[in-house]
């Protein structure tokens, strides 16, 4: 699915969300964990690596995400605390909330467009 | 939708209902005098500690590596006419702030209430996902 140009970015941008929704869940599990530090995917870090990455080994087109351990620790970016805790927790649970929330909607909006997409090709096959 | 997501928020429910037990514990057992400061109840509280997942580091669980006794001493009292108190008729109470305790209780619930919520969404989604197409 993932290389067919039917569905274009979106099941790529689906990874990507998902993965972002891991690290932000890890963020609220581990609010109360002395010394965590709060952790983020910077979706900008990893469309600027896709595109100047040619096709290789992780992906087949230039320009699609490649999502592989690698990648997503080269774009993974520490939580700048907007108030340090005494026991050097950086997670703020409203932020990490906010973020989560943030992330589903573009999950579901990403959900939407590839259900559009199944749609038409259902209306192709069936001719109605 | 990955199922980690559950496994993740999972850990941090029971990490936090761990802490929501001591602070039960400690209330209950605010007044519990005893006769000699050896064995008077001393508060619970446990430790936890962010556990990265073997196939991707970056994401953490939280486990609780224990449950540690305070270090406070314990209050000492002056009631004679208490049946345990010793020979110079004191009573030996735990030093618990119920104050304390009542934060850490309510610190723990919102913790897992977001985590009860984050799961909400996780599975929102991962029925959505699953409804594709239909």
């Amino acid at each position: 699915m993932a290389t067919d140009p039917l569905f274009g970015i979106h099941p790529d941008a689906l990874q990507f969300q998902r993965q972002r929704m891991e690290m932000l869940a890890a963020n609220i599990a581990n609010a109360d964990t002395p010394g965590y530090k709060a952790r983020d995917l910077d979706f900008g870090k990893l469309l600027a690596a896709a595109q100047q990455q040619p096709a290789g080994n992780s992906v087949t087109q230039p320009g699609h995400l490649a999502l592989d351990n690698d990648s997503l620790k080269a774009a993974t970016v520490w939580r700048v605390p907007t108030q340090p805790a005494a026991d050097g927790n950086t997670v703020d649970a409203q932020v990490e909330q906010s973020q989560f929330a943030q992330s589903a909607l573009q999950y579901q909006a990403n959900l939407s467009f590839i259900d559009g997409r199944l749609r038409s090709l259902m209306t192709a096959i069936t001719g109605q | 939708m990955s199922l980690k997501i559950f496994d993740i928020a999972g850990s941090a429910l029971s990490a936090q209902s761990v802490r929501l037990n001591t602070v039960a514990s400690n209330l209950a057992n605010a007044d519990s005098v005893s006769s000699d400061a050896a064995s008077v109840y001393k508060a619970r509280m446990p430790v936890f500690k962010a556990e990265a997942g073997d196939s991707s580091p970056d994401t953490a669980s939280v486990r609780v590596l224990g449950v540690v006794e305070s270090q406070a001493e314990a209050q000492k009292r002056y009631e004679p006419g208490h049946p345990l108190s010793d020979k110079d008729g004191y009573v030996y109470a735990p030093n618990i702030n119920v104050v304390e305790e009542m934060v850490n209780m309510i610190s723990a619930s919102r913790s897992y209430q977001s985590n009860v919520e984050l799961m909400n969404t996780a599975k929102d989604l991962a029925l959505r996902t699953l409804s594709l197409g239909k």
